[in-house]
């Protein structure tokens, strides 16, 4: 695989009509053929996991700072991570604003840091909503989807600034976060398979940061915490996590104070669907038309 | 030694139960210790120690007692004088 076989594709997705090019790497508008692939890989999503009795939740993709503190992405991912500024200042300073802008300076200097960061997974905003006592002993379920934000500028698409994931969340004991996680290992597999997508389960090697990170991705790998779907998306020759089912343990019980029903800290787990990274796995596997994608895979996505 | 690392644990490693419940063979992750929190432990005990931790000592039998602790310790900074 090479850099040129990457950029090769963003360039097809770019000719085709798909996606734009928004003016910095790793950002892209969208059109409508390609956000009906979307809307395709959301429905389907949402019918897999129907009848769990989730409770269907939007987020915009900005969270509270202080959610971003107590979620620890802080001390694994710090180089992924954006942050919203503001401008707060007078008269004096919007000037002295204007002035390094006209004179092609950083002029972020004059800004100040917002109540709000950008949201850098779907799930990270539930939890809170599972303080203030026990859960219920069937523990909560969420579904929740929307846009979140990783800044690793790439000419590769997969490594969009700024993406779509879909998720389906437990929180609750020990016992069911495993019988979540087991159940979507199982529901991922067959449902990126609907799509005629070519998919392993791997256990994840995230590009956690530092030295802090060498140990964390250490434990990960070791406890075989995350475990992805892997499929070729920009290049047939390499596979890119496309979906993944991820067991936090007690991490998110701890650090947000919940409690499952019988007293204990909660745990939880969630399932996530890379829609964008998916709608590219499809684009890849069958061809930049939809028009022309198998009837099978037609019917699954558009029933 | 000992007394820094369970001092460390102490306030690093959120646990559950106090240090003083746990011998010096107990596992610290049974008892509750979490990834993250091994990690501001292995930080403490290079910012407490002043030394670095090896990238193939960066994992979790390093830090699972209080003795793997000193015994990765003492061979990275050498048997204390006591
Ligand atoms: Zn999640």
């Amino acid at each position: 695989m090479t850099d040129d076989s990457i950029g090769a594709f963003r360039d097809e997705l770019i000719d085709s009509g798909l996606v734009i090019d928004a003016g910095v790497e790793g950002l892209y508008g969208r059109t409508l053929a390609y956000e009906e692939i979307v809307s395709g890989i959301i429905a389907l999503t949402t019918r897999t996991g129907a009848g769990d009795g989730a409770m269907a939740v939007h987020f915009p993709p900005l969270i509270p700072r202080w959610l971003l503190e107590r979620t620890d992405y802080l001390k694994s991912f710090p180089d992924l991570t954006g942050s919203v500024h503001t401008f707060g200042g007078d008269d004096k300073r919007h000037a002295r604003l204007l002035a390094l802008v006209d004179g092609g300076h950083d002029w972020v200097e004059v800004l100040e840091p917002a109540e709000v960061v950008l949201r850098p997974a779907a799930c990270h905003p539930v939890y809170p909503l599972c303080t203030g006592g026990p859960l219920p002993t069937q523990g909560r379920r969420f579904e929740v989807q929307g846009w979140c934000f990783r800044h690793e500028p790439s000419a590769d698409p997969a490594r969009m600034l700024c993406f779509r994931m879909h998720e389906f969340v437990y929180v609750g004991d020990p016992d069911g976060a495993g019988a979540h996680s087991e159940l979507w290992l199982k529901r991922g597999a067959e449902m990126f398979e609907s799509m005629g997508l070519d998919v392993d389960v791997v256990v994840a090697n995230d590009p956690f940061f530092g030295r802090a990170g060498k140990f964390l991705a250490a434990n990960q790998l070791d406890d075989a915490l995350k475990l992805e779907f892997v499929s070729p998306v920009s290049s047939t020759e390499t596979r890119t996590a496309i979906g993944s089912v991820n067991r936090h343990q007690d991490h998110f019980g701890l650090t947000f104070g919940i409690e499952s029903a019988d007293g204990e800290v909660a745990h939880s787990a969630c399932f996530a669907v890379g829609v964008d990274r998916t709608a590219l796995a499809l684009l890849k596997r069958h061809g930049l038309d939809p028009g022309r994608w198998p009837a099978e895979v037609r019917a699954r996505l558009w029933p | 030694m000992e007394e820094e690392i369970r001092q460390i644990l102490e306030e690093h490693g959120r646990l559950p139960v106090p240090m003083a419940d746990l011998d010096n063979n107990a596992d610290l992750y049974e008892a509750g210790m979490t990834s993250h929190a091994s990690v501001n432990v292995m930080l403490a005990l290079e910012d407490g120690f002043d030394f670095e931790f090896p990238e193939s000592m960066l994992r979790k039998s390093t830090f699972e007692s209080v003795s793997a602790i000193e015994a990765a310790l003492t061979s990275l900074v050498g048997t204390p004088v006591e």
